[in-house]
C-alpha cells in the first residue's frame, strides 16, 4: 500500500499489506495474520522443491540486479562438508530507495521468515542481516523480532520441530553506502574495511569467510514465504504482457509529488499510473521534468520517456535506464538539473571505498568540474571532459560506483545540456562559490 | 575553544585510560564470539559498543579493542577511518545527522541544515556547539527520502522535519 498514504485501487497489496499496522509486528500479531505458515510448509519440502518452486515464479532480484532468484540459489554447492552462509542485505542506502526500511519497520517477521526460507534453501544453518548503521528503529524492531522467532521457536536449533537449524544474526553497518554492494558487504561483516572484492570467484563458491554464501536483498527474501504458500503460478501471473518480469515490485517513490511514499504495483503497470494516479502527479501549477526510476545510480529519464514506459525491468530500459531498485526521484520544472547532478557526482565522490583509480579519481573530479560549471566558471571544453571521463569510469572497475555516478552525468548532458550551458554562457546566476 | 574541544559523548564521561572491555561490556562480546566463526568479524560490533560507551572511539580503546580481538591497532583504525558513523574525536551530548542528498536535496533539506546549525550555534558542519551540546554533520542519503528531510538525533530518527521545526525539537534535547 502506499504507506503512509491509504491504498491506491491501481496497487497489488502483496508485501506491504500491513505497512503501518504496528500489530503486525509481534509473533502473535503475525500469526494472526497467516504468519510463518510458509516456513513451516518450506521445512517439509525438500531443498530442491524450494528451488524449483522460486525458479519457476520468475522472481528476480529486488536489490537492483534483478538476477533470477531460484538461479542464484541453484548455485550454492549441494554438498554440506562446510558451512554455507545466508547474507540479507538490509544496507537500503541508495539514493530514493525507502522500501527495506518500510518491511522491516512493519512486518519484520515477513523477512525472517523469507530469510529462513532461504536458509534452509541453499543449505545454510546462519543468516547475517545486515542492516546499515542509520537505520536506528528497523534495527530495534527486528532485533525484538528475532528474539521473539528464536523464543517461540520458529528460528534456532530446531526450527518449527523440523530438525533443522535456523539461526539468525543480526549484524549493524557502520556508515557505508559500498556495504550495500554485496562482495564489500561480506568483507564488512568479515570485520573489514568494506572493500569490493574482484569475481570470480562468486559468492557462490567463496564468499562470506570463503564459504559458499547467497547475498539477498530484504525485498526479494520478503517475496518467497507469498510464493511457497501460494505458489509460482500465482506470482508468475502477476505481470502484465511481459513474463521476464513476474510478481509486484515495491516503489519507492519522492521528490516533487503529491504523494511521496512505498506503492507496490503488478510488474508491467504504466508508469504514468504510478507518477499521476497513485503519487498524486506534480504539486499545484507545476510540471515534472525529470524522473530517475531506480534509484539514483541509473540514466536519468525525461518526463516523455518516464510517461512512456512501463514499469518493469525491460520496459524501463526500453526508455533509456533501468529499474534498479525502484526507488524514484521524481523532479519537477523548479529544479537545476545542473545542481542535483552534481549533488549526485558529490554523493559517489563521498561514497568511493576508493581502492580503483578511474572511481576515486573519476568521481572528485567528477564533482569538481561540475563545481566549477555551478561556479560560472565552465567552459565548453567541461562537456568533453565530462563524458571522457564518464567512460573512464564505466566498466573498468571492480563494482559499479563509479558507473553509478557516470550514469546521471551523461544523461544528464544528453538531456538537459541547455542548463549546463546557460552556466557556462553566464545566462544564469552561479549556483556556488568559486573555489 | 576549538570546535573539538567540547568534551563528552552520549551519557557520562569516563576517564578515557579505564578499559571499555570489563564487566557486563566484556561479557556481551564474549557473547558475540558465538555468533561469528572469526574473532575478526566482531570488529565493527565491538567498535559499536565502544562508541555506545564512551562517545567516541580515541586511540587508546582502538588499542583495547585490537588485543580484545587479536588484530593489531594498525589493522583496527583503517577499519575505524572507513565507517562514518564512528567518531574518531569527541562530539556533542547530542549528535545531529541531517540528509541532503538530491531527494531531500530538492525538497529543502539544505535549509533545514542552516535552522540546525543557526539553532544549535554549531558554525559550521562537523563542528560542536561551544556548550558541548550538539554537533550537526551532513549525511549522504538516510534512506528515508519519502520523508524529506529526515534528521537523526543520536539514535532517534526523526522524519519530514522543516526549518520551522527545529527550535522545538532541540528542546527535547537538553
Amino acid at each position: 500500500m502506499g504507506y503512509p498514504h491509504p491504498s491506491h485501487p491501481k496497487e497489488t497489496v502483496v508485501l506491504s499489506q500491513y505497512f503501518g499496522d504496528a500489530e503486525a509486528r509481534s509473533y502473535d500479531g503475525w500469526m494472526k495474520r497467516g504468519g510463518y505458515a510458509a516456513l513451516r510448509k518450506a521445512l517439509g519440502m525438500t531443498r530442491e522443491a524450494i528451488v524449483e518452486e522460486v525458479k519457476a515464479s520468475g522472481l528476480r532480484g529486488r536489490g537492483g540486479a534483478g538476477f533470477p532468484t531460484g538461479l542464484k540459489w541453484s548455485f550454492m554447492p549441494k554438498e554440506a562438508t562446510r558451512p554455507h552462509y545466508l547474507v540479507c542485505n538490509a544496507d537500503e542506502s541508495e539514493p530514493g530507495t525507502f522500501k527495506d526500511r518500510e518491511i522491516m519497520r512493519w512486518t519484520p517477521h515477513s523477512l525472517i521468515e523469507g530469510c529462513a526460507i532461504a536458509a534452509y534453501a541453499i543449505g545454510a544453518e546462519r543468516c547475517y542481516i545486515y542492516i546499515r548503521g542509520e537505520f536506528t528503529d528497523p534495527l530495534r524492531i527486528m532485533s525484538a523480532a528475532v528474539e521473539e522467532a528464536y523464543a517461540r521457536g520458529a528460528l534456532g536449533a530446531d526450527a518449527f520441530g523440523s530438525g533443522q537449524r535456523v539461526d539468525m544474526v543480526l549484524h549493524r553497518g557502520a556508515g557505508a553506502y559500498i556495504c550495500g554492494e554485496e562482495t564489500a558487504m561480506m568483507n564488512s561483516i568479515e570485520g573489514k574495511r568494506g572493500n569490493p572484492r574482484i569475481k570470480p570467484p562468486f559468492p557462490a563458491a567463496a564468499g562470506l569467510f570463503g564459504m559458499p554464501t547467497t547475498i539477498n536483498n530484504v525485498e526479494t527474501l520478503t517475496a518467497v514465504p507469498h510464493i511457497i504458500n501460494r505458489g509460482a503460478a500465482w506470482y508468475k501471473g502477476l505481470c502484465l504482457g511481459n513474463p521476464k518480469s513476474t510478481g509486484t515490485k515495491l516503489i519507492s517513490i519522492c521528490g516533487h509529488v503529491q504523494r511521496p511514499g512505498n506503492y507496490e504495483v503488478t510488474m508491467g503497470t504504466p508508469l504514468k499510473d504510478i507518477l499521476y494516479d497513485m503519487a498524486g502527479g506534480p504539486k499545484p501549477g507545476r510540471t515534472f521534468k525529470a524522473v530517475i526510476p531506480g534509484g539514483s545510480s541509473v540514466p536519468i529519464m525525461t518526463r516523455e520517456e518516464a510517461e512512456a514506459a512501463l514499469f518493469d525491468y525491460e520496459g524501463i530500459v526500453e526508455q533509456g535506464s533501468m529499474l534498479g531498485s525502484a526507488g524514484m526521484i521524481v523532479m519537477d520544472d523548479t529544479t537545476d538539473m545542473v545542481y542535483q547532478i552534481w549533488r549526485l557526482a558529490r554523493f559517489y565522490a563521498h561514497e568511493s571505498c576508493a581502492q580503483c583509480t578511474q572511481c576515486r579519481e573519476g568521481t572528485a573530479w567528477t564533482t569538481k568540474i561540475m563545481e566549477r560549471i555551478l561556479a560560472g566558471k565552465g567552459k565548453q571544453e567541461d562537456f568533453q571532459l565530462l563524458l571522457d571521463l564518464a567512460e573512464n569510469m564505466t566498466g573498468k572497475t571492480i563494482c559499479v560506483l563509479s558507473d553509478s555516478c557516470a550514469a546521471p552525468v551523461v544523461s544528464g548532458i544528453q538531456k538537459f545540456r541547455s542548463e549546463f550551458e546557460a552556466y557556462i554562457a553566464g545566462a544564469r546566476e552561479p549556483a556556488l562559490a568559486a573555489v | 575553544m576549538t570546535p573539538h574541544s567540547a568534551h563528552g559523548g552520549h551519557g557520562t564521561v569516563t576517564p578515557p585510560h579505564e578499559p571499555v572491555f570489563v564487566g557486563e561490556t566484556r561479557a556481551k562480546l564474549e557473547r558475540l564470539f558465538a555468533l561469528y566463526p572469526t574473532k575478526q568479524a566482531c570488529l565493527l560490533p565491538a567498535l559499536w559498543m565502544v562508541q555506545e560507551v564512551r562517545g567516541w572511539i580515541s586511540e587508546t580503546a582502538i588499542g583495547e579493542v585490537a588485543e580484545a580481538l587479536a588484530l593489531t591497532p594498525a589493522y583496527v583504525k583503517g577499519v575505524v577511518t572507513f565507517y562514518t558513523m564512528y567518531h574518531t574525536h569527541p562530539v556533542g551530548r547530542h549528535f545531529i545527522q541531517v540528509c541532503t542528498t538530491s531527494p531531500c536535496n530538492i525538497c529543502g533539506a539544505e535549509d533545514v541544515v542552516k535552522a540546525l546549525l543557526r539553532a544549535t550555534g554549531c558554525g559550521e558542519l562537523g563542528a560542536t556547539s561551544p556548550d558541548g551540546r550538539f554537533t550537526v554533520t551532513e549525511v549522504e542519503c538516510l534512506g528515508a527520502c519519502g520523508f524529506a528531510t529526515p534528521v537523526l538525533v543520536d539514535d532517534d530518527f526523526i522524519e519530514s522535519v522543516t526549518p520551522e521545526q527545529v527550535p522545538g525539537i532541540l528542546q527535547r534535547y537538553p
